[in-house]
């Protein structure tokens, strides 16, 4: 099965005409449409409703670069990834743009022919554990068995963590981020490890009741998640950065869905003004057109809406802003000055 | 005097010395064959070039160094010692010991069960017969990774919490953390190595705050995986023993019970070693399956080669590699299978005497 899709991930690799980089973003342009690898199923982040329809985070950002580039936030095609095949089906060409809840590492950016773009999420790693099982906190796993989806970062930092506290942890690792979550509720694992974004919305989703289980308040890593693209496609790379910075930007300067027109109508304050192309044109720096920030707002909303949208307190995943507060509310976000 | 006409014996005609022609037709097929080899060795190389030049131009690394680093992941279940701290050459190593784990006792348990329902299909009981023909039914026609999840979530969903697992006179502990068992282990005061005999005590099972420590102990990975590996592989296994009985002419067996040999005995001495030579070709086929099916371990959580390469691929980013590495295990395993089948096979064949 995997390995199958996998080898033919690296067949393809194998007879792709010589490459040429930078040719993404022609490429993109003449097809009309943005091909988005997303998760198989991730609430919140990304994940398919009854309908086909993607809903999420990850799946606003991959849509508001649609309407910055393209002008319609619906030419897009989503494809769903597994953890193990994301990297070869971006490098391979199958997607442009990897939207993904993925942990930017030094190996990653280095030596796997991929380029990170901006951060979209501030994450780390967590445990959940049953409420019934009375541990308070993770360093209490001594000799526990932790379901864990390969793939990730999070089998190394689990490695990590059980060695530096000499825990002694069992991982049972599943190629599916479902099988690893179905094995968890059945009670195989004392303890289920990912980032606590996909910890929270495994909870939401797939507990028969979420109060029965506890996120632990341990965090045992960083996980910055945000956009890939493939190395040497420089323009390319420029739009998805600038879209979530832009998304960043225009939250901190009161920018939102609603309001858009009206400010690119009214507004007097420059900062906005300059946002929105109306007294300067930013896009033509980007070889896009100078509306391109306000049509990606107009379409999803900026970063703080996307995220009450889809994983904020309201929703059923119910992640506090936290860490991904802006800088000005004492948050990690500060976005680069669109200028 | 004869009257058989005394013809001499014909000379075998002369070795004919062809010239090379282009017009020979053994010459043209030799050339069609070396150009045809030449037209796929060319391929092939294109391949591994383009391969090459594409993850050059995109910045991926290659090569094989990766194998010598860190793992920096654990592995739930192992037969020889590892931690995250050993290299990955050794995660491979450990993975491929998971699978061949798997495919022995999987071909075992498929042989015997294989064989059991392969003849229960033959018996004259209408029962035992119905019976087999169900199994075989179900098990063949039933897609594997289902029966994998099937015997997976039974075992997890529906078996107790290890705190309170079933137990058989506090030795055997069944739960959802798996089978444990005891194990015979050396004393304590070990000076020669293979420790004081008079000190080697059984190692019990025991209760503690995760789970069952001490002991042997089958996870619920690997009991699934065998066991489902077992049943779908034997409702093949027992097709083949009995088609390999039923070739064997029945004038055989009458000329066996003829002699006075016993139903039993005709089934040992007659049936048995002329089914066996119809049998040993396709029961080599079936092996090589299970050894290759156990590759869908990976989706219920058993750490088998598959995975462990899965999870390196991820961790380093060297896809081409470790594709590789699966592709010439598993290439590798089968052949070393069907090496030793055919030896057995040429045993058990019919010697022309």
């Amino acid at each position: 099965m995997k390995p199958i899709r996998l080898s033919i991930l690296a067949l393809a690799l194998a007879s792709l005409g010589s490459a040429h980089a930078g040719k993404t973003l022609d490429t993109i342009k003449q097809r009309d449409q943005i091909a988005v690898g997303v998760s198989t199923g991730v609430p919140g982040f990304s994940a398919a409703d009854s309908q086909g329809r993607w809903a999420g985070l990850d799946v606003d950002i991959g849509k508001a670069v649609a309407a910055a580039l393209l002008g319609d936030a619906n030419k897009v095609k989503w494809v769903p990834l597994a953890s193990q095949q994301r990297f070869t089906a971006l490098q391979s060409g199958e997607v442009d743009v990897l939207s993904r809840n993925t942990t930017v590492t030094l190996t990653r950016d280095a030596s796997m022919g991929l380029a990170f773009t901006a951060i979209a999420f501030y994450d780390g790693q967590g445990f959940m554990v049953p409420a019934k099982s009375k541990v308070k906190s993770a360093k209490q796993l001594k000799g526990a068995t932790v379901c864990v989806q390969s793939g990730t970062t999070s089998e190394k930092n689990l490695a990590d963590f059980s060695r530096a506290y000499k825990l002694n942890l069992k991982p049972v690792v599943f190629d599916k981020f479902d099988a690893a979550n179905a094995a968890y509720f059945a009670g195989r694992c004392q303890a289920y490890t990912t980032d606590t974004s996909g910890l929270a919305s495994v909870r939401a989703k797939d507990a028969k009741d979420p109060k029965e289980h506890l996120i632990l308040p341990e965090l045992i890593s960083k996980e910055p998640l945000g956009p890939l693209v493939r190395r040497g496609d420089d323009e390319w790379l420029a739009i998805v950065r600038w879209v979530v910075n832009g998304l960043l930007e225009a939250e901190e300067n009161g920018i939102t869905q609603a309001n858009v027109d009206q400010l690119k109508a009214d507004s007097t304050d420059p900062v906005v003004g300059r946002l929105l192309g109306k007294t300067e044109d930013t896009g033509k720096l980007l070889g896009l057109d100078r509306d391109w920030l306000a049509r990606a707002i107009k379409a999803v909303g900026n970063y703080g809406e996307i995220y009450e949208r889809n994983v904020g307190e309201k929703t059923p995943v119910g992640l506090a802003r936290g860490k991904n507060r802006l800088w000005t509310d004492g948050g990690l976000h500060y976005a680069l000055p669109l200028r | 005097m004869t009257l058989r006409a005394q013809v001499p014996p014909r000379a075998p005609p002369p070795r004919q010395h062809r010239a090379w022609s282009w017009r020979s037709p053994a010459t043209r097929a030799l050339l069609w064959q070396a150009l045809a080899l030449a037209g796929l060795l060319a391929g092939l190389l294109w391949l591994v070039h383009n391969t090459q030049v594409n993850m050059a131009a995109r910045g991926i690394q290659s090569g094989w160094d990766f194998l010598g680093q860190t793992a920096g992941f654990d592995i739930g279940e192992q037969l020889i010692a590892f931690d995250a701290g050993d290299s990955l050459a050794r995660a491979f190593l450990v993975g491929l010991l998971n699978t061949l784990r798997v495919a022995l006792l999987g071909i075992l348990l498929c042989t015997l069960l294989g064989t059991l329902v392969g003849l229960g299909r033959l018996s004259h009981n209408l029962l035992l017969r119905a019976l087999c023909r169900a199994y075989v039914e179900l098990f063949r026609n039933v897609p594997l990774l289902v029966q994998l999840l099937v015997w997976y979530l039974l075992l997890v969903e529906y078996l107790p919490d290890a705190s309170a697992a079933w137990n058989w006179r506090e030795a055997l502990f069944l739960s959802k953390a798996g089978l444990a068992f005891p194990t015979l282990v050396a004393g304590t005061n070990d000076t020669n190595g293979w420790g004081d005999w008079s000190a080697w005590h059984w190692q019990l099972p025991a209760l503690q705050d995760f789970g069952i420590e001490g002991g042997g102990a089958l996870s619920p990975e690997f009991i699934a995986v065998t066991v489902g590996l077992g049943c779908y592989t034997a409702a093949f296994v027992a097709e083949v023993v009995r088609a390999g009985i039923r070739s064997v002419p029945h004038g055989q067996i009458e000329a066996a019970q003829s002699v006075g040999l016993s139903r039993r005995q005709t089934l040992r001495l007659v049936t048995g070693p002329l089914a066996l030579r119809v049998i040993l070709p396709p029961l080599t086929n079936q092996y090589l399956n299970l050894t290759k099916n156990s590759s869908l371990a990976v989706a219920i959580g058993y750490p088998d080669l598959v995975s462990i390469a899965n999870t390196t691929l991820n961790q380093t980013g060297r896809a081409v590699e470790c594709i590789g590495v699966i592709m010439l295990v598993y290439l590798a395993l089968s052949l070393l299978t069907a090496a030793l089948m055919a030896v057995f096979n040429r045993r058990v064949a019919l010697k022309e005497r």
